[in-house]
């Protein structure tokens, strides 16, 4: 019965898709009725929802009268696991991107007062079509309420690695951020379809682009370090494709981010703005066909079918293209937007903007470039770290010197800039890259990211610098703790690349290895045992100085599906972490792989600032609307 | 130095057209001297691996291959895909799901003594998560085995 609830709803739910779109369409002449379109949406929203919690109702209850619950869940989970199976596979993540797609489109509805209504209207209607897709999608190739009958015992568990309180919140984040970019495609449109492109849709369309970032940010974050406990690697970034699937979108809206600050504020960059923000979506579409696909091969892609492939890949194309081609009829009646001089705060900022679309496009090619390959000649090249990392570090490097001047530079025009206090940055940076030389056997590359992390520190505060603290409005606060953020994860990122130490060995209870400034004795194992999980428990002691660790990694059995997977043990300690894995039985000894990571908390530490920077802004923006008459009450008034 | 509007779109036209062109440049670059080949045995066999240059080699583990070296975290086996072997060798913690007769993929280079060094062993994680080239491998050498 839920199921066939949730079904219906999800039908309920794509048919007021429709309403919304036609309604949209029909506009002026259909008089008050237009005003149906805001319930509607939020209808939509409600009733998508609705569908999403029953279908975690049937995961809770293992109903296995469900396919779904039968393939990726058993009733002897851990209940959060249970919960967090409905979206480990591909019906029910698709169900979360639809589920995130109409509730966002549901709140910009409610929220959103600035706009014009016609504008608002179109926005409203391109979200639906959006949602229309998608609906189909789900209905027609991956309905996640279809039943098994005779209906089996049990389920047939998840993947074990999935069984991790990352998934529990990993996938849902980045969809958030991934769908939330979705608003700004919608508005995007709806601003050419009503020639209404300036600076009141960028104030509309910033906290969206704002919040999908943090949210996209915090997903990739975590999702970095769920991979390099959980994988056992001793990784946190392995350019595998499905990364690079969030990190696209990631590039494309901290590009949009900072353009859409200079439409905002000055009025320029209109139509490089629209198509950012047409870009950053069909970036997260690209993701979902990549990863849905089955073209790729690896943890995250759940189906081989190519009926789902060529469906994501027809909705792709239908809005990339559609919105590129409305863009290319309608860019003509852009305005023009204020002028600015090269030196100056727009200037800096279209650097950035340069430099990230190149990244992004290096990025791009290299991750397609293998499927491209194979479709023309068959051969089979794989694309990884090398290349990513030749390519892709020098930019970054040219992105943070950047950060040293851009936030210092005026609006418009900058006759004098601060050239003195950009001295004390560079200063940081020669003295720094001198300092690396500790390290005689270091490549240029960390060499490089260290004394330019080590400036770009430095460099930061510098926009604080002659304000009063206690006024400085929190965008700006913002904005300095994601430019620290950058300088953290830079150091941390070249001291990982640079300065971990490995030892891999097969030791005999009682002996002692060193690793680094370490020595790790090897205690024994010890059978133990989860609730659907077996394990050999290593026992190791590590010991620096007076300092002395217990480490506890584990080499677990699951027998639903019957899998092996390594529980890494790690110890954090002020200056990095200790990294431990147990491997395989080789007669009386045990494989042991050993890694001391210098800094390495330094990554995600920093990609934790970039977030909350974003956060903080976001609030900032917030506050600021909210005590600012809007069009609509001056209007009133 | 100040530009009219229209000119100032098109100075940023111009720059992003730049950007492009660049990052395309650096992309072919960067492929062109660091992306790696996925070969089969077969494709080595037939001398279409040069020494020192990364690929990926995939293919079946040959039964009764493996052999653990003396320090216990050496493993040398052979890869195969029914016409010709590779030997490998590789030092580290094998993955859960390599055994014999299941497919794997080697990451790695081919040494001088044509004895094939991988740095990294890729073996299917389980029925559902097996990577399109594997799953083609095991179909030919069905294929082959049933012709035999």
């Amino acid at each position: 019965m839920i199921a066939e609830v949730g079904l219906a709803a999800l039908w309920l739910a794509a048919s007021l898709a429709l309403l919304q779109f036609a309604l949209s369409l029909l506009g002026q002449r259909i008089g008050e009725l237009r005003t149906m379109v805001v319930p509607v949406a939020v209808a939509q929203g409600l009733l998508t929802l609705l569908s999403f919690l029953l279908l975690i109702l049937l995961f809770v209850r293992t109903d296995t009268s469900v396919q779904l619950v039968v393939a990726n869940s058993h009733s002897a989970k851990p209940l959060i696991y249970r919960i967090a199976g409905t979206w480990g596979n591909h019906e029910g993540s698709m169900l979360l991107w639809v589920t995130v797609l109409t509730v966002a489109g549901a709140l910009l509805a409610i929220v959103e007062r600035r706009l014009p209504e016609r504008t608002m209207r179109a926005t409203l209607g391109a979200q639906a079509l959006l949602a229309l897709g998608f609906f189909g999608f789900l209905l027609i190739a991956s309905n996640p309420f279809t039943r098994l009958n005779p209906a089996p015992d049990n389920g047939q568990g998840l993947n074990p690695l999935l069984q991790d309180p990352g998934l529990a919140f990993h996938p849902p984040t980045l969809y958030l951020g991934y769908v939330g970019l979705s608003i700004a495609f919608s508005l995007a449109v709806g601003a050419l379809v009503t020639r209404e492109v300036g600076p009141a849709m960028a104030k509309a369309m910033r906290p969206w682009v704002l919040g999908a970032w943090v949210l996209l940010t915090i997903g990739i974050v975590a999702g970095s370090y769920w991979a390099y406990y959980e994988l056992g690697w001793g990784g946190w970034w392995f350019w595998d494709p499905v990364e690079n699937a969030s990190l696209m979108p990631w590039l494309a809206a901290t590009a949009l981010l900072h353009s859409i600050n200079v439409l905002a504020a000055r009025g320029s960059l209109r139509a490089w703005t629209i198509m950012l923000a047409v870009v950053a979506f069909s970036m997260s579409m690209i993701g979902t066909f990549l990863v849905r696909s089955g073209i790729l091969t690896s943890v995250h892609s759940f189906a081989v079918d190519p009926t789902r492939g060529s469906f994501i890949l027809g909705l792709l194309v239908f809005y990339t293209g559609g919105a590129l081609l409305l863009f290319a009829l309608r860019v003509s009646s852009v305005r023009e937007g204020a002028r600015f001089d090269p030196v100056s705060r727009e200037g800096a900022l279209v650097a950035n903007n340069l430099l990230l679309t190149v990244i992004l496009g290096t990025v791009f090619v290299g991750t397609l470039y293998p499927v491209l390959v194979e479709a023309v000649t068959g051969e089979k090249i794989s694309v990884g770290p090398p290349y990513f990392n030749a390519v892709t570090g020098p930019i970054v490097l040219l992105l943070a010197a950047l950060l040293f001047i851009g936030p210092l530079l005026r609006w418009r025009r900058d006759s004098r800039p601060n050239l003195r206090r950009v001295a004390l940055p560079a200063i940081v940076t020669v003295v720094a890259f001198a300092a690396t030389f500790v390290w005689p056997a270091m490549h240029l590359l960390p060499r490089l990211g260290l004394a330019f992390a080590a400036g770009l520190f430095v460099a930061s505060f510098l926009p604080l610098a002659g304000r009063n603290l206690r006024r400085t409005p929190l965008t700006i606060w913002g904005m300095v703790l994601s430019h620290l953020g950058i300088a953290i994860a830079m150091i941390g990122v070249a001291a990982d690349s640079s300065l971990t130490r490995e030892t891999l060995a097969a030791a005999r209870p009682g002996e002692t290895l060193s690793v680094g400034p370490w020595q790790v004795r090897f205690v024994g194992v010890d059978p133990v045992g989860g609730p659907n999980w077996t394990a050999i428990e290593g026992h190791l002691v590590a010991t620096r100085g007076e300092t002395s660790i217990r480490l506890d990694p584990q080499s677990r059995y699951f027998n639903s599906p019957p899998t092996e997977t390594n529980e890494s043990a790690i110890a954090t300690r002020l200056d990095g972490q200790l990294y431990t894995v147990l491997g395989h039985r080789d007669g009386d000894r045990w494989q042991l792989r050993l890694w001391w990571k210098p800094m390495v908390t330094l990554i995600w530490l920093g990609g934790g600032f970039i977030a909350f920077g974003g956060f903080l802004a976001l609030i900032g923006r917030i506050r600021r609307e909210k005590f600012r008459p809007t069009v609509f009450t001056e209007a009133r008034a | 130095m100040s530009l009219a509007p229209k000119h100032q779109r098109l100075v940023l036209v111009s720059l992003a057209v730049v950007a492009l062109i660049g990052a395309a440049l650096l992309a072919m670059w960067g492929l062109a001297d660091k992306a790696a080949y996925f070969r089969t045995p077969q494709d080595v066999a037939a001398g279409r691996a040069e020494v020192g240059v990364p690929l990926r080699l995939g293919g079946m583990v040959k039964a009764g291959s493996i052999a653990r070296a003396g320090d216990g975290v050496t493993v040398n086996f052979t890869l195969t895909d029914g016409v010709a072997d590779v030997p490998v060798r590789f030092r580290g913690i094998v993955p859960d799901l390599f055994k014999e007769n299941s497919g794997a993929i080697a990451e790695g280079s081919l040494g001088a003594d044509k004895v094939f060094v991988a740095d990294n062993i890729l073996a299917k994680h389980d029925e559902r998560y097996m990577p399109p080239q594997m799953g083609n491998q095991a179909a030919e050498m069905k294929t082959r085995e049933t012709a035999k």
